[in-house]
């Protein structure tokens, strides 16, 4: 199979790109608006081509800890939900991070708390990464802002999540999910035949057993495991930040903004610009790990910085992090499944640049 | 210590009548005194030598007393989240057809904070093996009331016993999981004296048999002792077992494969 070129919504694009990217496994659980995964792999059979499993679990939990026991095999297994249903899922990510096991979860995020609101949103992100569940941990959080991404996320966060041994989420919404966009698709790629050397796949007489865990009664053998967990995420932190920049070679005003968010803000950009307002636009596209390197060299030559996400303001405290106190940091936000438009943007932007 | 008279004559392999399986690990268990897991660990163990599953065979381990479960038996295991093991299972054996998969679980993991994952995987006829402990309590986390202790049956959430127009009724799980068209064996069996331990072996064997078949999910329960819990010496827990257990979760087949023999169920055996 080519390289092709297909107009797809973006949950479908996750699910062909999974196939494409050789995954091992899927187990899900419906929920709006990220049920065009399951579907779309339900309908492509891939375990009458590639051997790809799928299943439809009786609940997130189920499906969260068959990914567990397919991680824990070496396999390249994966999920997908919403805000409610990855808030399940927490008690079998946390394991799967204390297990170091690779694994993909993509939340196209809807608008909470509870049961919320079926709409786009970005209130997840504390949640995604800080960690989520229960313990010191942190996954690779990889934002997409188009169809096109959401497919190449799939590859790269299987890529990323067997390099580091940890869980990989795509932090979506449900406007990336749901939109079409035409998106070019990678060429089929083998299910991998190498069993890592830690996987429980049966012992022979060669090894010792391998066991998949997450317990240590020990203190302190705990606070080892916890310490190398730690410098495991440094290393990460040091290897895979991963941004865009949007005119901020000369930018007085920057803009700060992930996903579908990011893409209003590229528009906003382009109107401050006709205004004269020496606007830029940083785009983080690994939220785990923050680009904050990056924002505080920004922040010396920006007069002021505005987050703009579609929550009550939760990226802006790494933003805030980041700057350090160099320049005033902003949040600009909607919320209830409500997306900004770029001229809310710009207002905004006039009234803090006003205001300061 | 004074070394017996004579001990390094009469240990010589060919005195040997009873060794530890080859399976079991040096570790030393961390059961009670006349806690079934240790027996029916070893009568896994039994199983996987005998079966020559050792290179074929992935564990899954659940929250609660046999956690350690791993550490005893040399075989590939996973630890599964409270409950969650018939759902770690379920995608071991997908992902890995022709490996031997079996969860081993309590009462509290498997009938209440799990119910959903057993019920489920039963009902997909997942073709695995579902090994049930079921001592009517709360072993690890000190002797609370269960989903399977019986009605005025005494634990430390349960003080004047189970009232069950307050509590609610116990559970008989096999009964249930018998009745989905996915389960192919269900038995409930017993390790508390040698009769039974063979009975129990010989289930198991039959498991590991029907597995092979890919006919779908197996489910042993063995009811079984808690000395600990129960504030019992060995012996009374497994006199109470008798007396009190059985009647109400009686022993034997409850679904065998067409054309096979059923064994009787009997209260007291």
């Amino acid at each position: 199979m080519e390289r092709e070129l297909r107009l797809m919504k973006g949950n479908e694009a996750v699910a062909e790109a999974a196939i494409r990217a050789g995954a091992d496994g899927y187990f899900g659980y419906p929920i709006t608006p990220q049920s065009e995964i399951l579907e779309y792999l339900m309908a492509a059979k891939p375990y009458e081509t590639t051997g790809m499993v799928v299943l439809q679990a009786e609940s997130e939990l189920a499906a969260i800890n068959m990914v567990y026991g397919g991680a824990g095999c070496g396999k390249k297994v994966m999920t997908s939900s919403s805000s409610p249903g990855i808030s399940l899922k927490q008690e079998g990510i946390t394991y799967i991070a204390g297990a170091e096991l690779p694994c993909l979860v993509v939340n196209v995020v809807r608008g909470g708390p509870g049961l919320g609101t079926i709409q786009p949103a970005q209130s997840d992100y504390f949640q995604a990464t800080k960690g989520g569940g229960h313990g010191d941990y942190h996954l690779i959080v990889l934002a997409p802002a188009s169809v096109q991404e959401m497919a190449d996320f799939v590859g790269l966060g299987f890529d990323l999540a067997f390099k580091y041994r940890n869980p990989v989420m795509i932090l979506s919404d449900g406007a990336i999910g749901q939109m079409m966009e035409k998106v070019w698709l990678s060429p089929q790629k083998e299910r991998s035949k190498t069993v890592p050397e830690w996987a429980t796949t049966g012992k022979p007489p060669s090894r010792k057993r391998n066991i998949i865990t997450s317990l240590e009664l020990d203190p302190y053998r705990q606070e080892i495991f916890n310490l190398k967990l730690v410098a495991k995420y440094n290393e990460i932190r040091k290897n895979e930040v991963r941004f865009e920049e949007f005119q901020c070679e000369d930018a007085e005003f920057l803009l700060v903004a992930y996903g579908t968010s990011a893409r209003v803000c590229q528009k906003s950009v382009e109107l401050a610009r006709e205004e004269g307002i020496k606007a830029g636009l940083l785009r983080p596209i690994t939220l785990f790990p923050f680009p904050s390197a990056r924002i505080n060299k920004l922040a010396d030559s920006a007069r002021l910085m505005l987050t703009v996400e579609m929550s009550a303001g939760q990226m802006v405290e790494d933003v805030l992090l980041s700057v350090n106190g160099k320049v005033p940091v902003y949040h600009y936000g909607r919320m209830g499944g409500i997306i900004p438009t770029p001229d809310e943007v710009v207002g905004n932007l006039k009234e803090r640049i006003i205001g300061s | 210590m004074k070394e017996i008279t004579g001990i390094k004559e009469i240990i010589k392999p060919e005195n040997l009548a009873y060794k530890k399986s080859a399976i079991l690990t040096e570790d030393i268990m961390h059961y009670c005194p006349g806690c079934g897991h240790s027996t029916t660990h070893r009568i896994l163990a039994e199983i996987i030598e005998e079966e020559g599953l050792q290179q074929d065979t992935i564990g899954v381990s659940p929250v609660g007393c046999s956690v350690f479960l791993y550490n005893y038996l040399d075989i590939d295991c996973q630890e599964a989240a409270h409950g969650r093991a018939p759902a770690v299972a379920t995608a071991i054996k997908r992902l890995q057809p022709d490996k031997f998969v079996f969860t081993y679980q309590g009462d509290g993991d498997l009938a209440a904070i799990g119910t959903a994952e057993t019920i489920h995987s039963c009902n997909r006829g997942e073709n695995i093996l579902i090994i049930f402990i079921n001592n009517g309590i709360y072993g690890m986390t000190g002797g609370q009331m269960a989903p399977t202790t019986l009605p005025g049956m005494k634990s430390s959430t349960s003080p004047y016993g189970r009232d069950v127009k307050i509590m609610g009724n116990p559970l008989k799980m096999a009964d249930i999981v018998a009745t989905l068209p996915g389960t192919y064996y269900v038995t409930r069996q017993s390790v508390h004296t040698p009769a039974n331990v063979r009975k129990t072996k010989r289930a198991m064997r039959k498991a590991v048999q029907y597995q092979k078949l890919n006919k779908g999910t197996c489910f042993i329960e063995i009811v079984s002792n808690c000395p600990s819990g129960w504030k019992m010496t060995p012996v009374q827990a497994n006199k109470w077992l008798e007396e009190n257990m059985f009647p109400f979760y009686p022993l034997g087949d409850l679904k065998v494969p067409e054309g096979q023999p059923v064994q009787q169920t009997r209260t007291n055996d």
